[in-house]
């Protein structure tokens, strides 16, 4: 069986560079429309999807049927799954109609890796629970290395909700691979301690400043209060203290960037002006997400 | 008259002080002599050269899931693969449908039992009514009808007042207080050991914290009250030294540790293996090795398996919808001989202790000695054999063990119930 894309952990420093060079090759140029490809013609991917997501859905979308493969999205919500069927159950059934891969997202840690084990069908993980988002961290370094010459040293800051972010867990994988200074912030009932030994370069600090100060990176993220059983932090001063505002950029370097994997709330957790600001990149990560999905798909369907 | 003799085997009784070779002559279900060359014509032989030959294991915490859940165990399932684990008595937790918290299911489970044949079970009360931990149950009842000790295993009575409450009724009756110490306000959520393991996989923590601050409380409950306090499956290093301290001022403190909490670790857990899922969790290495070194100090009291049988069905789940439990009786013996007699922490006396006088004393059962007059129960060991552990050919009726496929050197070999042979090696 093919192997699928389960996380960023368990990739090696080569196979990560395979894929983000084959990236750059499906990057469209200037202002380009896209000339679709037939690379995968015949191939079938299934886009199946337990929780709600816009963005990462419809990437993988675009992805497959740019690379000339035949794409179908369903959502838990219509599906079987509403109906009591179990996930293995869920998925043999969909295995059943034999097509190449499935991409899936849930809300669970460990679901496609439980699935993966029970499956003979490649699955490409988008997203599971508060574990890892693989193609959002390989999507985040191509923007980087769309500016920047290696990842190597650079002095990447994560702010945010990292205790259950599955975002940060790949890009701290990641960017550890690669050598970069990863500093994780936010306030300590989202910043466990263990996180510092989850991957080699990692520090912590519940003071926004220093985690700002030099960066070459400050990536954003959302705080997920769906995720919370009860506020482990008074919501309510949560922008005072780590919403990412213009006076804070002149603490980084001077052509540091902003990133956002998305969606993004204006004036909780940054300002409007920093979105809107000629150093976020928030919109290039959108568009190299389908250039690296066009990537892990490829990789996948064509080994 | 039925007559056995078991000869030639190391006997190791504690609670006679003794460790030699000797022949143990057993008639009509109960010892009737220990020493060497005894004189048994006409009766059947067990050569035990090479054996150890022991007082009939006990296993103070399982769950049979009878009656109300018998798709995952029943009495006799469970009572067989007791016997086949080496044990020839089980003590079964009451969290079954309903609860065992009237004379009425005591008897039930205590009649099913006598029926199966196999281990001896004896059951353990709840608590609470339900184990909802809100009023007592009828503790004094079910005392009468059969029951060894009291706990609300898996549902902690959390309001103090009630345990207060139990502990004091418990003491007037003799009956020890087994609580599963799990501050479940702390614990909420969690699916796994809260530490390195748990944050890199994403999995919500159940902190070493949520157990210990419940020891604390229940150790200050029984000072206050006197009762005999009993720390199920104890998994953290605090726990472990507030035992001791407990012990150490004299209060009628006991625990039990499981092999799987000495044998492994979180970091021992593929990615998501639902058969590494229980409670307490698997600890990080600090706890685990506390435990082993509680186990060496004399702080852990007995070793208990909480064989915790749920079918395929329910652990083929993601992660956090799968129920928190492993089984436990066929692997026991071998996990403790492998990691603690073999690896030089414990002799092989003091292993006998923590499966024999141990749990005994905790539930005043009438077991766990070969001296003459008892009954005949006895488990025969097998140091070095070498065996591999296949749970498609458990007795018990569930497969959730993370100890399938495992290389073992050491076991059990045969298991005598009331002089007869309940189960042996084939």
């Amino acid at each position: 069986m093919r192997p699928g894309l389960l996380g960023i952990e368990p990739l090696t420093r080569e196979e990560i560079e395979s894929i983000l060079r084959r990236a750059k090759d499906f990057q469209p140029a200037g202002n380009q429309s896209f000339k679709k490809l037939d690379l995968l013609r015949g191939r079938m991917v299934v886009n199946l999807f337990f929780e709600a997501s816009t963005r990462t859905r419809t990437s993988f979308e675009i992805a497959a049927k740019r690379l000339g493969a035949d794409a179908i999205s369903i959502t838990a919500a219509g599906s079987s799954v509403s109906k009591g069927e179990s996930l293995v159950d869920t998925l043999n059934t969909l295995a059943a109609m034999r097509p190449d891969a499935i991409i899936m997202r849930h809300s669970a840690s460990g679901a496609p890796h439980f699935l993966a084990r029970h499956l003979p069908i490649p699955i490409v993980n988008a997203g599971d629970g508060t574990h890892e988002h693989p193609t959002q961290a390989l999507l985040d370094a191509l923007t980087i290395l769309d500016r920047r010459r290696a990842l190597e040293g650079l002095r990447v800051a994560i702010i945010g909700d990292i205790a259950h972010s599955r975002v940060a867990r790949s890009d701290v994988f990641l960017l550890s691979k690669f050598g970069a200074q990863i500093v994780l912030c936010g306030p300590a009932s989202l910043l466990p301690p263990e996180l510092a030994r989850i991957a080699p370069g990692v520090t912590l600090t519940t003071d926004m400043k220093e985690a700002i100060r030099m960066a070459d990176v400050i990536m954003m993220l959302r705080v997920q209060l769906e995720r919370q059983q009860d506020a482990p932090f008074p919501t309510s001063e949560y922008f005072r203290f780590y919403g990412l505002r213009l006076e804070h950029l002149a603490l980084a370097k001077p052509d540091a960037i902003v990133m956002h994997p998305g969606p993004i709330n204006r004036g909780r957790e940054l300002s409007s002006e920093v979105a809107d600001s000629q150093r976020s990149v928030i919109l290039n990560q959108v568009e190299n997400g389908v250039a690296v999905r066009m990537a892990v798909l490829e990789r996948i369907l064509c080994a | 008259m039925k007559e056995l003799l078991i000869r030639n085997g190391r006997v190791i009784d504690p609670a006679s002080n003794r460790d030699s070779i000797a022949d143990v002559f057993v008639r009509s279900g109960k010892i009737v002599a220990v020493g060497p060359n005894l004189d048994a014509a006409g009766a059947q032989v067990y050569d035990a050269s090479g054996l150890v030959v022991a007082p009939g294991f006990i296993d103070m915490h399982v769950h049979l899931r009878e009656p109300g859940f018998e798709y995952s165990e029943t009495i006799e399932t469970g009572a067989r693969a007791a016997v086949a684990g080496g044990f020839t008595s089980i003590c079964c937790m009451p969290n079954t449908s309903p609860v065992n918290d009237s004379a009425t299911v005591t008897s039930y489970i205590v009649e099913r039992a006598r029926r199966a044949g196999a281990a001896k079970v004896h059951p353990i009360g709840a608590i609470t009514k339900g184990s909802a931990g809100e009023e007592l149950a009828a503790i004094g009842s079910m005392k009468q009808a059969g029951i060894v000790a009291i706990s609300d295993d898996g549902r902690p009575v959390m309001n103090s007042r009630v345990m207060r409450r139990a502990m004091e009724y418990a003491r007037s009756l003799n009956l020890a207080v087994i609580d599963h110490c799990e501050d479940l306000n702390l614990s909420a959520g969690g699916d796994m050991h809260e530490g390195v393991e748990s944050t890199r996989l994403g999995l919500r923590g159940i902190p070493s914290c949520s157990e210990d601050v419940m020891v604390a409380r229940d150790i200050l409950l029984a000072e206050l009250t006197g009762a005999r306090f009993h720390v199920a499956h104890i998994s953290t290093r605090n726990a472990v030294a507030m035992v001791a301290f407990a012990k150490s001022r004299g209060l009628a403190v006991t625990c039990e540790v499981t092999p799987h909490h000495f044998a492994l670790t979180d970091a021992d857990m593929p990615p998501y293996d639902s058969n590494y899922k229980m409670k307490p969790p698997l600890r990080g290495r600090c706890d685990a090795a506390a435990v082993i070194d509680g186990i060496v100090s004399g702080a852990v009291d007995a070793i208990a398996t909480d064989h915790a049988p749920h079918p395929g069905s329910e652990k083929m789940q993601e992660f956090e919808r799968c129920p928190f439990g492993i089984i436990g009786l066929e692997t026991a013996i071998g996990l403790a001989i492998e990691c603690l007699v073999h690896s030089g922490k414990i002799t092989v006396r003091r292993l006998v202790e923590l499966f024999t006088t141990g749990p005994a004393r905790i539930l005043n059962l009438h077991a766990g000695t070969l001296a003459p007059g008892a009954p005949a129960d006895i488990t025969i060991l097998d140091l070095d054999r070498q065996w591999t552990y296949d749970v498609e050919r458990s007795y018990s009726k569930s497969r959730n063990s993370p100890f399938h496929g495992r290389r073992f050197r050491g076991g059990p070999v045969a298991t005598i119930v009331n002089g007869a042979f309940a189960w042996r090696l084939s």
